[in-house]
């Protein structure tokens, strides 16, 4: 179970990014963000209707929706 | 237009032009990512005021300022913010463009010190183009704050660049890095860029091509990110180097060949087109850690007690209707005194303004038109809208500067994207709190155009400061009776529903537009959630009060002076034995008497286009058969409504029209501007009518039909 998709992290969670699975404006967004593999990320914050979800992606706290998170899979640390 | 390619092209091309007619200035650009304080150096600098806040996304074209040093007089070109430059936005391609063939003097770029790797990651790109690059490290002080040290000599010594701490709301720290534009301008300071390492494969076939071009093409951008652009088949920034170097790259057959082989190279090495783009951004990645080696010392962000409580399950929704609520409750009572205050002053003056007319033998007509009609309305209008306005912007720009706004948007984006629609759209919302047009100026943080385009439509069904007082007038006429401290807790709890019904409907309306005319998926949302930042308390005064309240009232006074005419004339003139303004109110009056209203109050609203703070005014108006706007007490004027034929129906139709009209002709101007098109304005126009013309039909005739 240590190989999972980004929404599946739970909050206080720390992941590796090792392939994104997402094509087009999101890909781009991601990667933009430092989604890129081997980016180290930690799942912070959930918001109050469960999605989104906050990450922390090399030192910035970052919103991002569970759909969009189901291309980033990374595995647990 | 807001951020479309468009826009930032076109003021960038003319920066160009303007920065060749002054040869003496040196043209330099202000990059950064988004939100790492680029603006407030950029106004640091130049001293030019431009609207900037603590979310992600602000600039939305580039702006151009001046300044000084000893030695020289700078151009400054402030760029979108942009994550990179491998341009896969209009933004970044607007910046990389001006980056690369504006002939440039030098580049500063803004990092934030709290978030170094992702400004590092645009520095590298930047420096591969463009050597004459300052850095400047931004929020230094913050930095340090959190835990987080960063060794500038290090950093310096890593990048081959100067390197510059600054904070910019303290002018001091600016000293350091206009005296290293100075150096780098005049050259006594020399700089020796870190170079972008790729993986071998990608290095072997850029070596391929590099050495044709430097031999073939004569371009400002270095052969090596030619070749990588080709490599990336990125037709956008060729075709950019093609215009620069007046030749067309694919059409030499060496280069051609040069390039098949280095693909074919890659593809030997399993690098497809699609993994090369990732490649190459895991790469920089890589060489932003080995820049950072040394150079920052941290103890990790941990998100912070009061980010845990604003978007915690139990408390974040309850506190953020507090914090709404406690804006609405300090603007409305605060805006009470002052606008009294003001409304006197002003219509003495009109009063002063009458007698000058008479003594001047001024005709009756003109006096009544120009007074009693432009004058009063236009008094009316500053003296309503401009206390709330005053108070509601600077509380507003305060949570914005604060950072709570794009927790707002976290908490709300569910709903929003259940709706196809952009979280951000929960802050232009609530901005439409304030006024629907600041709200419709403030979709631009949106990216996707379909989503900005609903946010924009949908704006209008939050009712803004204008709306509200009429709102919880007609609440207390009719429905509170008790007073004190209990009534006024239940017109607040009646306006909250009002403002629920206004939300629901916001939700409504945007699935309905993302279902039909705007059809489309949600697109990507990221929203960064930046650090709480101590506002800058003077600064936020002087902008919302400059930047917003000015520019809102200056479009609705260009309105109601005209308006204020017409409906004079409509008053005062007489057709029969009735003036225009009945004969008017009496063509309405079966349709609207269909909706629950009648004549008067629906042609109070047409006429209260430019402004629905007189829309109360003219029903009194109309009802007393008077020459100009006026006010009642409340006793008074609900004795006047009765005897009008007024029910406890007509008040919440009355209520729901309120919050579901037209919008007022600022917003109306606005949205046609930021969308693009008289289309756009004339559905802004139709929608929020329609919806309000059926549910009071509805309301009515249902209580018709069970009262009798």
């Amino acid at each position: 179970m240590k190989i999972c998709t980004l929404n599946e992290l739970y909050v206080g969670e720390r992941a590796v990014v090792k392939a994104l699975d997402t094509k087009g404006a999101m890909r781009r967004r991601l990667l933009d963000i430092g989604l890129c593999c081997g980016a180290r990320v930690e799942c912070v914050s959930r918001s109050p209707l469960g999605d989104p979800s906050a990450y922390l992606i090399r030192g910035a706290v970052i919103a991002i929706r569970a759909a969009d998170c189901r291309g980033v899979i990374v595995r647990r640390i | 237009m807001g951020l479309t390619a468009n826009s930032t092209g076109a003021r960038l091309i003319k920066i160009q032009t303007a920065e060749r007619s002054q040869k003496n200035q040196k043209l330099i650009a202000l990059a950064g990512n988004p939100n790492v304080g680029k603006s407030t150096v950029f106004n640091a600098l130049t001293g030019l005021h431009q609207h900037t806040g603590n979310w992600a996304g602000k600039t939305v074209a580039a702006a151009v300022g001046e300044f000084s040093t000893q030695n020289y007089s700078y151009a400054l070109a402030d760029l979108p913010g942009t994550y990179s430059l491998l341009a896969h936005s209009a933004e970044e391609e607007a910046a990389r463009n001006f980056i690369c063939f504006a002939r440039l003097e030098a580049v500063v770029v803004v990092c934030d010190a709290t978030c170094l790797e992702r400004g590092l990651n645009l520095v590298l790109q930047i420096t591969e183009i463009c050597p004459k690059t300052v850095v400047c490290v931004n929020l230094i002080d913050e930095a340090k704050r959190r835990g987080i040290e960063v060794d500038l000599k290090a950093l310096e010594e890593n990048l081959g660049v100067p390197v510059v701490g600054t904070n910019a709301h303290d002018k001091r720290t600016l000293k350091r890095l206009t005296r290293s534009l100075d150096e780098l301008c005049g050259g006594t300071l020399s700089t020796k860029p870190r170079k972008l390492r790729y993986i071998r494969p990608i290095e072997d076939a850029i070596s391929l091509i590099e050495p044709l071009l430097k031999e073939r093409v004569n371009c400002p951008i270095p052969p090596r990110r030619t070749a990588l652009a080709l490599l990336d088949d990125d037709l956008e920034f060729t075709r950019e180097i093609e215009k620069s170097a007046g030749m067309r790259l694919s059409e030499d057959s060496e280069i051609s060949a040069a390039v098949k082989q280095a693909r074919d190279l890659l593809l030997q090495n399993d690098i497809t087109a699609e993994i090369l783009k990732d490649r190459i951004v895991s790469c920089i990645m890589l060489n932003v850690e080995e820049a950072l080696d040394g150079a920052v010392k941290r103890t990790d962000r941990r998100v912070s007690k009061a980010d845990k409580i604003l978007t915690s399950k139990i408390f974040g929704f309850p506190l953020m209707i507090l914090m709404l609520l406690i804006v609405f409750w300090i603007t409305i009572v605060g805006a009470n005194y002052p606008s009294e205050l003001l409304s006197r002053g002003l219509f003495w003056l009109g009063d002063r303004l009458g007698k000058l007319m008479t003594f001047l033998n001024a005709p009756e007509w003109l006096s009544g038109l120009l007074v009693d009609g432009a004058y009063r309305v236009l008094a009316w209008v500053v003296a309503v809208m401009l206390p709330p306005m005053a108070i509601f912007f600077p509380l507003f720009t305060l949570l914005e500067d604060l950072g709570y706004l794009p927790r707002v948007a976290y908490n709300l984006d569910k709903p929003f994207a259940k709706c196809k629609a952009c979280g951000k759209q929960a802050l232009t919302m609530c901005m439409g709190f304030g006024c629907n047009a600041a709200g419709i100026v403030g979709c631009r943080i949106i990216d996707s155009k379909r989503e900005r385009l609903i946010a924009m439509l949908t704006n209008v069904f939050v009712p803004c400061n204008g709306r509200f007082p009429m709102i919880i007038t007609i609440i207390t006429l009719y429905f509170v009776s008790a007073s004190g401290f209990a009534g006024s807790l239940l017109s607040a709890l009646a306006l909250t529903a009002v403002i629920l019904l206004g939300v629901l409907t916001t939700f409504g309306v945007s699935r309905l537009l993302s279902a039909t005319i705007l059809k489309g998926e949600p697109s990507s949302f990221t929203l960064e959630l930046p650090p709480f930042r101590k506002p800058q308390v003077g600064k936020i005064l002087a902008r919302s009060l400059l930047d917003r309240t000015v520019f809102v009232l200056g479009r609705a006074a260009a309105v109601a002076a005209p308006a204020g005419a017409v409906i004079w004339i409509l008053a005062n003139v007489t057709i029969g034995d009735m003036t225009l303004l009945s004969h008017i109110t009496g063509f309405f009056d079966p349709f609207a008497r269909f909706i629950g209203l009648d004549g008067v109050i629906f042609t109070a609203f047409l006429l209260g286009l430019p402004a629905n703070e007189i829309v109360i005014p003219l029903i009194i108006m109309s009802y007393m058969q008077l020459g100009s706007l006026s006010e009642l007490a409340p006793a008074q004027m609900f004795e006047l409504f009765s005897a009008n034929g007024w029910t406890p129906v007509t008040a919440v139709c009355v209520i729901i029209f309120t919050l579901m009209h037209f919008p007022c002709s600022t917003s109306l101007l606005t949205l046609k501007k930021e969308a693009g098109g008289w289309k756009w304005a004339a559905l802004s126009f139709v929608l929020p009518t329609i919806c309000g013309m059926i549910s009071c039909a509805i309301i009515t005739n249902l209580s018709k039909f069970f009262v009798g």
